[in-house]
């Protein structure tokens, strides 16, 4: 079976469009709006979207990102009930869906048993940000075997050596990190990317998608020169927070990816 | 597999933005432990600053009253500072120097490891910033104030629990921002590849003047070795020189809190699951979903829900013990020293005093056990003065 990230990224390229990757936390505030924010996102112009899984302790995440992972955990969301989320939602949509997670989540649900449940109710990828490319032989081959992609991450500071191995064996997409430190939304960027994606499109083809503190249309339409596409999370999970109700959080968001897709066109 | 494994426990389970820091890190360690000069020099702060070689001293009266083996205390709480945090810092910072980094940052938990920190920032002119959790800030005011006097920022952490965990995320989080001019002071034998190799040498310190002391007064090794486990840095320290002698018994005691049987402990190893977190793979203790648990101890430096990967190798493999004492007994051990010796210990250190106090009755006279006394108690007297019921006033 063709994974949905490859497909999407055949097609984009096709159209000679950018992707749009946005974020939410799964379960925050609840599953039920997690699931309509998913469709709003799709309807609004996301091409791909990336649920966060909550946990205890998101060392790679800021501020933002990091209070809804408590909002989620206290809204009792977890792995099985996204699971269950995920299968519903299959029913309505085939937007490729990919899992931000943490490694232990992994692990105490169990790999193997974790990974069929992925391919079972139709979760395409996989960002585990603490599990390095010198790490992430432990799931290979589970992600082979269900068709389940881990996708890989590069950041400003890796070597080059590093950065091509990575790069050369990336599936789906790579996650081409901003800047330094955690999520959340800056104001501006010290990356040199014209270097950056100079180098790495010069070791693969493979889709490269650039995400960490992207937080306005005006930013994204800037970068959208780089790479492959966009991803935006803590100024969308933003607005996810502050809408007072369900209602209010749906057409915020679905305005902000609509803003989001327009700024990628040229 | 990578580098840093313990069997199947350690790892470099950190974020990308990290690695690049770690690699150097790992780089320059492993250079710097192989030149004379770095190793003289980190002998001569050591002994020149703090106070090194700690003594070994014949704990008489205990041994007498307990009636068992011949107790020895292994005396960290007299290094500068107070505790055998000083050891792994001076270390670590003298290379953050070498790597030519002029900003530290550290996380604490009671605020020892923070405060030695501080100290030798100040002695080495750096700029030092201490993440402590907001709940433990509050538990250990004096120590906030002690690091504010040597001159370092303390940042509470008010993410999470609050506590020395939460810390650990903040301190990780900001070093993967600033690792460029900033040095990460890890206090424990834990964390990604390479700081348990790194923070478990540069406390070896501690067994290795053991079994020198030891050879020297008795003419053999020790039977039993007692330490508290945490993280795990004095154990770690303690036990190392000791893993290739199996007559030597190595026992680690652990914050049962309120007993392994409530939910109000720490105790690692008696109750943890393997799992990933701080950048390793090790035991934690878990919730039902995999989610990191709310931990509890009397002590704010055993306050942790997981513990370093080589413990839980050791503990795996059998070769070493680790079992839970409870915060009464470390209460009780943190009196009953103060009145038989004159020594008052770390509530963290109380708590290997009291698992002493369980094994040496049951062992021979002519038998031999050490306890790390890892740190000294002036910093716990409030909290034990609350515990027993006693209240001391604020001093105008």
């Amino acid at each position: 079976m063709v994974n949905r990230i490859d497909e999407k990224f055949r097609m984009l390229r096709k159209q000679k469009q950018k992707a749009l990757i946005t974020f939410i936390t799964a379960g925050d505030p609840d599953l039920l709006t997690t699931a309509e924010l998913v469709l709003r996102m799709e309807q609004s112009g996301a091409d791909i979207v990336e649920l966060g899984i909550p946990f205890s302790d998101p060392i790679a995440e800021g501020p933002v990102i990091q209070e809804a992972n408590l909002r989620a955990l206290a809204g009792g969301a977890t792995l099985v009930k996204i699971f269950d989320m995920v299968r519903t939602l299959r029913e309505k949509t085939q937007i490729p869906l990919v899992f931000l997670m943490y490694y232990n989540s992994i692990l105490h649900f169990g790999e193997e048993a974790f990974f069929k449940a992925c391919a079972g109710s139709g979760v395409d990828g996989l960002i585990v940000p603490d599990l390095p490319f010198e790490e992430s032989a432990e799931l290979k081959e589970l992600t082979e075997k269900y068709g389940v992609y881990q996708i890989s991450m590069v950041a400003p500071t890796s070597c080059g050596q590093r950065m091509e191995r990575i790069t050369k064996q990336a599936k789906g997409f790579l996650y081409c990190v901003s800047s330094l430190g955690v999520t959340g939304m800056r104001t501006d960027f010290q990356t040199d990317f014209d270097k950056m994606f100079h180098t790495l499109n010069a070791f693969s083809d493979v889709p490269k998608c650039l995400g960490f503190g992207i937080s306005s249309p005006e930013q994204s339409h800037q970068l959208r020169q780089y790479g492959d596409g966009v991803i935006v999370g803590s100024a969308v999970v933003q607005r996810v927070a502050q809408g007072r109700t369900e209602k209010e959080k749906l057409q915020s968001v679905a305005a902000f990816t609509k803003a989001l897709k327009e700024s990628l066109l040229d | 597999m990578s580098r840093g494994r313990f069997g199947e426990f350690g790892g470099r389970y950190a974020p990308e933005t990290l690695i690049a820091a770690l690699e150097e890190l790992e780089k320059a360690y492993g250079s710097a432990i192989k030149d004379p000069g770095f190793v003289k020099e980190l002998a001569c702060y050591l002994n020149e600053y703090a106070n090194r070689p700690s003594l070994l001293y014949y704990a008489k009266r205990m041994t007498e009253d307990l009636g068992g083996a011949k107790i020895y205390l292994k005396r960290e709480d007299l290094n500068h500072t107070g505790a055998h945090k000083i050891n792994n810092v001076l270390g670590q910072l003298l290379l953050a120097r070498r790597m030519g980094k002029t900003k530290v940052i550290a996380e604490t938990g009671a605020g020892q490891h923070g405060v030695a920190t501080a100290t030798g920032a100040a002695l080495f002119g750096m700029a030092c910033e201490v993440f402590m959790g907001e709940e433990d800030t509050k538990r250990q005011e004096l120590n906030v104030f002690r690091m504010n006097l040597l001159g370092a920022k303390v940042t509470p952490v008010k993410s999470g629990t609050r506590t020395l965990k939460d810390a650990c995320n903040e301190a990780m989080r900001a070093w993967a921002a600033r690792a460029d001019d900033t040095f990460y002071v890890l206090g424990s034998t834990m964390g990604p590849h390479p700081y348990p190799t790194i923070v478990r040498d540069f406390q070896s310190v501690i067994g290795k003047e053991i079994k020198e002391q030891m050879l020297r007064t008795e003419g053999r090794l020790p039977d039993v070795v007692v330490a508290c486990v945490g993280g795990g840095s004095n154990a770690m320290g303690a036990f190392y020189e000791f893993i290739p002698h199996p007559e030597v018994r190595l026992i680690g005691a652990e914050a049962g809190g309120k007993g392994t049987d409530t939910p109000y402990h720490a105790a690692t190893l008696t109750k943890g699951e393997k799992g990933v977190l701080h950048g390793m793979k090790s035991l934690f203790l878990q919730d039902n979903d995999g989610g990191i648990m709310p931990v509890y101890s009397i002590s704010a430096g055993l306050d942790y829900p997981g513990v370093g990967p080589e413990h839980a190798h050791l503990a795996r493999t059998g070769r070493a013990e680790y079992l839970a004492v409870t915060d009464r007994e470390a209460v009780e051990a943190f009196q009953y020293l103060a009145v038989t010796e004159g020594i008052i210990p770390a509530i963290e250190s109380a708590h290997a005093v009291a698992q002493a106090m369980k094994t040496a009755p049951a062992m021979n006279r002519e038998d031999i056990l050490v306890i790390c006394l890892s740190g000294r108690g002036d910093k716990d007297v409030h909290s034990i003065a609350k515990y027993v019921g006693v209240e001391i006033g604020e001093q105008d």
